[in-house]
């Protein structure tokens, strides 16, 4: 994990209408580090990933900051220069790998588009490819169509389509929600190792704080449009100093739990965006918030050990 | 697939069996041919020598039994009133309408396909909303209305097409537009649907992500899903397409099955009917079976699920 980051989102803000969807959001990614966004569904950390690939639904527009690839700002450049960018220097994969890859073709011609090549002239190139995402018997399977193969395997496709082009950076999207959780941890595994071998900036987004600490180097908790708390993945871990963090993480059952007993939950809901408020958007639903928290937006701010919290109570939590 | 193709056969047999009967009994609902062919003045005992000699005096279920007999030997009967051979008489008409429903389905593919697939691509757009207003055109104006329009701009005031008859490409064109008219709209407004289902799919954004451009996506990835649906209607289309044929060989002195049928219904020339629906019939059931065969084509699932 060296030097200059691969990737740097500053200060992004989405609307979608009138309402802002996500409100300063800013981290950056080395290469060969896994950086984590982890929120709850309708937090905006999805729409970020289609925005850093400037792949936006319609309805939703950039409003605000800056995207930093190698250096270069990718957010304003013609659409036709963002195509060369896509595939090449930064890919990205999705939830539903099924979904995710043409019915119709198969999936050796997939990951060919991906070097803009037909398959028949990058054959060899794509086999050792679906060898190193660990594809069994890769003569047969890249011709073979996505319904042939199984979830795990089209999620190794896709992997495979996103860095044959050795991209700086990859989106991955809640690469594992749709799998079953022992090929959810070999995805990881392959994904950690590739990142490292590599030299892969991965951007993963997920809901999963167990996908978390399995393989991030670093974790951004996002809550309703904006980062609560970032920093290394063990620090956060041990000791949030977010209140969101921390209900969050006690949330997660524990087989140490006396059976029977209530799950921990956060009470009330996230707010949408058309509610967000002066003040910080946590404070309705915060043990320790006060008459500030209702009415200023407590800023993101470091607190000494590489961690960046946005919390007017941080100090108080150590 | 031979198996499941085969098992369409089986129903397509069941379905045209079915459809000769009704045929057959709806059609002397309408009352004697006898009559129609005497001459005037004929006197009772030679209208029914006449009806005894046609066979039109046996019961009903006997006339239908001698008639699925004639039709096992592939034999198809006499016209009552040009009194040759059914088979030849239909057969001299058919190329006529293959050729104004080719001139149709051209017209109808050619711009409704491409309609469909712009009004997705560019949705909520200038093209869309000129589009969707043309294609709300097409599907609008009724067959025998458009095509006498038609005929006043084309054939009367421009004087650039021949008003009716069947001679050469020239007079194929407006029936060819006025019988495709509906048909195209029915494709713009399926495809439409269709290419906006695909584009919503997870594997668009997946081949963007790759670098392609949208165009490129559309190309290579949607239009193919798009197909099976839009597959699916070009076949039931074709039976929209041999009925409009009715009217728009009618307006257009068209000598196809179409005009032929119109005939001989007004002379109660049964057995003419009787042959003209059998062939659109199958005709319609074979293009069911072509596109059993395309999906089998497009879509290695079902290519492959044996």
């Amino acid at each position: 994990m060296s030097d200059a980051p691969a990737l740097v989102v500053e200060n992004l803000s989405l609307a979608i209408g009138p309402a802002g969807l996500v409100d300063g959001v800013g981290f950056q990614v080395a290469p060969g580090e896994v950086m984590a966004i982890v929120g709850e569904s309708g937090c905006g950390k999805s729409v970020t990933a289609q925005a850093i690939m400037r792949l936006l639904p319609d309805a939703i527009r950039q409003t605000g900051g800056r995207i930093l690839l190698g250096g270069r700002d990718i957010s304003a450049i013609p659409e036709r220069a963002m195509r060369a960018v896509r595939g090449q220097l930064m890919s990205m994969i999705f939830q539903e790998p099924q979904a995710a890859l043409d019915p119709l073709t198969t999936v050796g011609s997939q990951i060919a588009e991906a070097l803009r090549q037909p398959l028949g002239r990058v054959r060899g190139e794509v086999l050792r490819m679906l060898r190193d995402v660990g594809i069994s018997d890769p003569e047969r399977r890249i011709d073979q169509h996505p319904f042939e193969l199984s979830g795990g395997m089209c999620q190794r496709i896709m992997i495979a389509s996103a860095l044959i082009s050795r991209p700086a950076v990859l989106i991955a999207d809640e690469p594992t929600t749709a799998l079953d959780v022992t090929i959810q941890a070999q995805i990881l595994d392959l994904l950690r190792r590739l990142a490292i071998e590599r030299q892969t900036a991965v951007v993963l987004i997920t809901h999963d704080m167990g996908v978390v600490a399995d393989i991030a180097d670093r974790v951004a908790v996002m809550y309703a449009g904006r980062i609560a708390e970032a920093g290394p993945t063990a620090e956060i871990f041990a000791a949030p100093r977010h209140p969101y963090t921390a209900l969050l993480l006690a949330s997660i059952p524990r087989l140490s739990d006396v059976p029977k007993s209530k799950l921990a939950v956060i009470e009330g809901r996230v707010p949408s965006p058309s509610e967000y408020g002066p003040g910080c958007r946590f404070a309705s639903r915060c043990p320790r918030a006060d008459a500030r928290c209702a009415a200023e937006t407590p800023p993101l701010r470091p607190l000494g050990d590489g961690r960046l919290t946005a919390c007017f109570h941080a100090e108080a939590m150590a | 697939m031979i198996r499941h193709l085969a098992g369409r056969l089986g129903q397509a047999l069941v379905a045209s069996f079915g459809v000769l009967t009704i045929v057959f009994f709806v059609m002397r609902l309408s009352g004697d041919p006898t009559l129609l062919l005497v001459p005037e003045g004929a006197t009772a005992e030679q209208i029914a020598a006449l009806r005894h000699a046609l066979g039109f005096d046996r019961p009903l279920f006997v006339q239908y039994l001698s008639y699925l007999a004639d039709l096992a030997r592939l034999d198809l009967g006499e016209s009552l009133v040009q009194r040759s051979g059914v088979a030849g008489i239909v057969a001299e008409r058919i190329p006529y309408t293959v050729e104004l429903a080719a001139g149709a389905l051209v017209v109808a593919l050619g711009i409704g396909i491409p309609a469909g697939v712009a009004m997705a691509v560019w949705r909520g757009g200038m093209v869309e909303r000129l589009l969707a207003g043309f294609v709300l055109t097409g599907q609008s104006l009724p067959t025998f209305w458009s095509g006498i329009l038609l005929i006043l701009l084309f054939g009367v005031h421009l004087r650039w097409l021949p008003t009716s008859g069947a001679d050469g490409l020239s007079s194929l064109v407006m029936p060819a537009i006025a019988l495709g008219a509906l048909t195209m709209s029915t494709f713009a407004r399926m495809t439409r649907i269709a290419v906006l289902d695909e584009l919503s799919r997870d594997y668009v954004s997946a081949a963007r992500a790759r670098g392609l451009s949208l165009g490129a996506a559309v190309a290579r990835h949607v239009l193919r899903n798009a197909a099976i649906p839009v597959v699916t209607i070009a076949a039931l289309e074709v039976g929209n397409l041999l009925a409009g044929a009715v009217i728009v060989e009618t307006v257009f002195a068209w000598p196809g099955i179409g005009q032929l049928a119109i005939q001989s219904i007004a002379a109660r020339d049964f057995l003419i009917v009787q042959t003209v629906v059998l062939f659109v019939s199958v005709v319609y059931i074979g293009m069911n079976l072509l596109a059993d065969i395309a999906y089998a084509v497009i879509d290695p699932r079902i290519r492959l699920d044996r």
